[in-house]
């Protein structure tokens, strides 16, 4: 693959450059969504949603607030079966098997599907027990097996060398950047399949930022990262795909380069020339 | 002030803050207040006051002579102490002095206090030759050593009498303990056995199943009981005996010796040969005794360890039944219940249940624990202890039980509002990580809820520790100097009946034939009491704010 020569130490500029041949037709799927529509209660949030997720690529959604691209995202682990009220029309496939069938196993489907909320809410507990804590939840509880996932889901998710030597500490005494790093770590110790990042760094300074953002770039190899944002930069930034929400409706989807420079729809081009959002 | 200034001064707030100050400071006033009349009273009880031989000439009667110690003395009318049917003179002032003195020597005059009127006393003395006894029966004695016996025949006598008692006091209470310890631990543990065998064999007999072969093994153990209980007699012949060997005969101040064989007597001393320093050995001493010791007389001597260790334990079982199952409601109620109508009825039937009267709950226990489930319990488990209940009678497990019940709406409310205060965020990283709801409960939300917990907890407690009225129908008695806890198995005995503070302050502040001698008792446990209570809110806030610490970064 070609990214796979890229550094840490990556300009912005760099980040942004070999995203040239890309197209949606030439990749595999991972999530399908041949057609998705969401109640809360009686108003509709989403509109027959279609689209389908490549494997091993960033996708972003970007769109103004309340458009439905974090509802639609925590439709793909089923996060939004804790709202009373909400209910789902429709499928998504998740390699071909559709997760609102009859008898999914939703906690099995949210350790394939992981997900890194907007604020970092690391357990209460130690740096340790944080990453170890979906392991520990699958019954894994050696001590051997555990340091190595912990140790190599630390180095996934480059904080091992800052906190190799206070594993034990309160997770709740890092920095916001660390903290989201570690939910990263976290997440990525129970190796699903998908990564869903809710706004990752709405809450984070521009390092922080910079280094979650490298972070998504090393961890596309292993996974396919679903990222929302509403900073349309970090979108263009680190994303391969990029669809475009509006009021609950799918407007554009496609490859990041040509979205920001030749979108096909005037609202989306309203949208990213700052015209509204 | 002008109208325009005062204006300007009310609007200001000031009034506002001089009023909630005031309100603080009254609040602050009457707690001090409550503490320090009650610590007083409570603990100026146990300091070895002085005592006073005087001359007391009431007009028209013999010169009579009094030796006592002043308690409380008060300014009364003349009328008033005409009215009582005393001698008062045409020309007495209009207020006369009214003294009570503890003159002790129960046995002797009737009754160990008296009133008397301070302006017919006259000569007041404190001789230091003086000795109080407190003694295990009759009250104390105030009077003056005459000689020491040993085995009605006199060992010493005058100045050298009374280093001769102190010695031989001191060998009484080695012996006393070596029959306390006889008595408690090796024939209660006999005695203990020998019932036991007799559940046995009747138990063997209710099943049909009481073979001869059965009843040979039985009294064979029997038998052994019995000769070792044999052996142990014969040591308690010979001990009682040297326990009675010595006595020493004392004067009272009228004149009559009273002859008392040192194993009546728990201390001897000498009030007024004692400086400031050998009083404040004694007096901590005492406090101690008071601490540690079992109450004598009705309970107005002695100490109230019973007590303490009865309501200590009682509210340890409580606490031990009302957590799992107060916290075990909140999270149905908060965790699984679907809110709507239902849920907020039961919210509001929980928290009416805080304010529904203890006694209710006190009928409640007694009907339906001890009676009904108790009674269940003994016919199916105890039968061969009928007719005498096992646990269909008041005990300590039901006064806990009904405790719990009573306590259950702090913990339930406490938690609940714990589980709200738990950030979503953190439920959602855990279910976002394959875990379920339960482990998710289990794993982040209880342990993150745990301040709420106990802070909960820790008021049921305080609750229910100064809890009286409940507890005199589920299982609190006056007297149980046995404690629930001992050497025989199963060690902690559930039935058994305790003491308590709450109703040892009402028993001897309103059941004691000698009221004089228990007020003091009153305030000091009463004073007892408010530090357990005290201690254990201290406690609460302590725990909580440090668990609310730990969580502190994840309330905002």
């Amino acid at each position: 693959m070609q990214h796979e020569t890229h550094s840490h130490g990556m300009n912005m500029a760099a980040l942004g450059r070999d995203k040239q041949d890309l197209n949606l037709a030439n990749e595999s799927t991972c999530l399908d969504v041949p057609g998705l529509s969401l109640f809360y209660g009686d108003k509709q949030a989403l509109y027959d949603v279609r689209m389908s997720i490549p494997r091993q690529r960033v996708t972003a959604f970007i769109g103004p607030s309340g458009c439905g691209k974090s509802t639609l995202l925590r439709c793909f682990n089923r996060m939004n079966d804790l709202v009373d009220g909400c209910r789902v029309d429709g499928e998504i496939l998740l390699d071909g098997q559709n997760i609102y069938r009859k008898g999914e196993d939703v906690a099995e489907l949210r350790r394939r599907v992981g997900m890194v909320f907007q604020k970092p809410n690391p357990f209460p507990k130690s740096i340790y027990e944080n990453v170890a804590y979906g392991l520990r939840i699958q019954g894994i509880n050696q001590k051997r097996v555990l340091d190595e996932a912990v140790e190599q889901s630390l180095r996934g998710a480059a904080l091992w060398d800052e906190v190799k030597d206070r594993l034990d500490e309160s997770a709740l005494g890092m920095s916001g950047g660390q903290q989201q790093r570690l939910v990263i770590a976290r997440t990525i110790a129970v190796q699903p399949e998908v990564l869903l990042l809710d706004e990752p760094c709405s809450a984070l300074d521009p390092i922080s930022t910079l280094k979650v953002e490298e972070l998504i770039y090393e961890l596309k190899s292993k996974f396919t990262i679903v990222i929302v944002t509403h900073n349309m930069q970090q979108a263009a930034r680190v994303s391969d795909y990029t669809a475009f929400m509006y009021m609950g409706k799918l407007i554009e989807f496609g490859d990041t380069d040509t979205l920001f420079t030749n979108p096909a729809k005037k609202q989306t081009e309203d949208y990213i020339t700052g015209r509204y959002g | 002030m002008s109208k325009q200034s005062f204006k300007s001064w009310y609007k200001s707030g000031e009034p506002g803050i001089w009023m909630s100050g005031g309100a603080v400071a009254i609040a602050v006033i009457m707690t001090i207040g409550l503490m320090a009349v009650i610590a007083v009273r409570g603990l100026g009880h146990f300091w070895p006051s002085d005592v006073i031989e005087a001359r007391y000439s009431v007009p028209g009667q013999p010169v009579q002579m009094l030796l006592g110690e002043l308690v409380q003395e008060e300014e009364v009318t003349r009328e008033r102490l005409a009215g009582a049917g005393l001698p008062i003179p045409a020309d007495a002032p209009e207020f006369m002095r009214r003294d009570l003195f503890k003159v002790g020597n129960r046995d002797l005059t009737g009754a160990d206090f008296t009133w008397l009127v301070g302006d017919w006393l006259s000569e007041h003395k404190t001789p230091e030759d003086i000795v109080v006894l407190e003694r295990r029966e009759w009250g104390n004695f105030y009077g003056r050593l005459v000689n020491v016996q040993e085995a009605g025949k006199v060992v010493a006598e005058g100045d050298a009498a009374w280093a001769e008692l102190q010695k031989r006091i001191e060998r009484v209470d080695g012996l006393q303990a070596k029959l306390n310890k006889l008595h408690k631990g090796e024939i209660g543990a006999i005695n203990h056995g020998l019932e036991r065998l007799r559940l046995q064999e009747r138990r063997l007999e209710l099943d049909g199943q009481l073979s001869d072969q059965a009843k040979a093994d039985l009294a064979a153990e029997r038998a052994e009981l019995n000769a070792r209980y044999q052996g142990l007699e014969a040591e308690l012949v010979a001990l009682n005996a040297e326990f009675d060997r010595d006595s020493a005969t004392f004067k009272a101040i009228d004149g009559r010796e009273v002859n008392l064989t040192l194993g009546k007597l728990v201390h001897a001393y000498k009030p007024n040969a004692m400086g400031p320093l050998d009083k404040t050995g004694f007096y901590f001493a005492k406090l101690w005794e008071f601490l540690s010791d079992e109450p004598r007389e009705a309970n107005t001597e002695g100490g109230i360890f019973p007590a303490i260790f009865g309501t200590v334990m009682m509210t340890l079982i409580m606490a031990i039944l009302v957590t799992p199952f107060g916290v075990l409601a909140a999270v149905y109620l908060r965790e699984y219940a679907k809110q709507g109508a239902m849920t907020r009825i039961i919210r509001i039937a929980v928290n009416n249940l805080a304010g529904v009267p203890a006694i209710v709950y006190g009928v409640f226990g007694l009907g339906f624990f001890v009676y009904m489930v108790g009674g269940s319990i003994d016919r199916l488990f105890f039968p061969e202890a009928a007719p005498a209940p096992t646990f269909g009678t008041p005990g300590l497990l039901w006064a806990s039980v009904t405790l719990a019940i009573l306590a259950v709406p702090v913990v339930i409310v406490a938690t609940e509002e714990g589980l709200a205060r738990i950030p979503r965020a953190v439920r959602e990283g855990s279910l976002a990580l394959g875990a379920t709801k339960a482990e998710t409960l289990w794993k982040v939300v209880l342990p993150m809820a745990s301040p709420a917990m106990m802070t909960g907890l820790i008021l049921a407690v305080a609750r229910a520790a100064g809890e009286v009225a409940p507890l005199m129908l589920v299982g609190v008695v006056k007297l149980a100097p046995t404690l629930p806890v001992d050497g025989n198995y199963p060690f902690v005995h559930l039935d058994q009946k305790i003491m308590h503070l709450g109703f040892h302050i009402y028993d001897v502040g309103f059941q004691s034939p000698n009221v004089e001698a228990a007020r003091p008792l009153v305030f000091a446990t009463a004073l007892l009491l408010v530090l357990v209570i005290a201690l254990l809110n201290f406690a609460a806030v302590a725990i909580r704010n440090r668990l609310r610490e730990k969580y502190k970064a994840l309330e905002n």
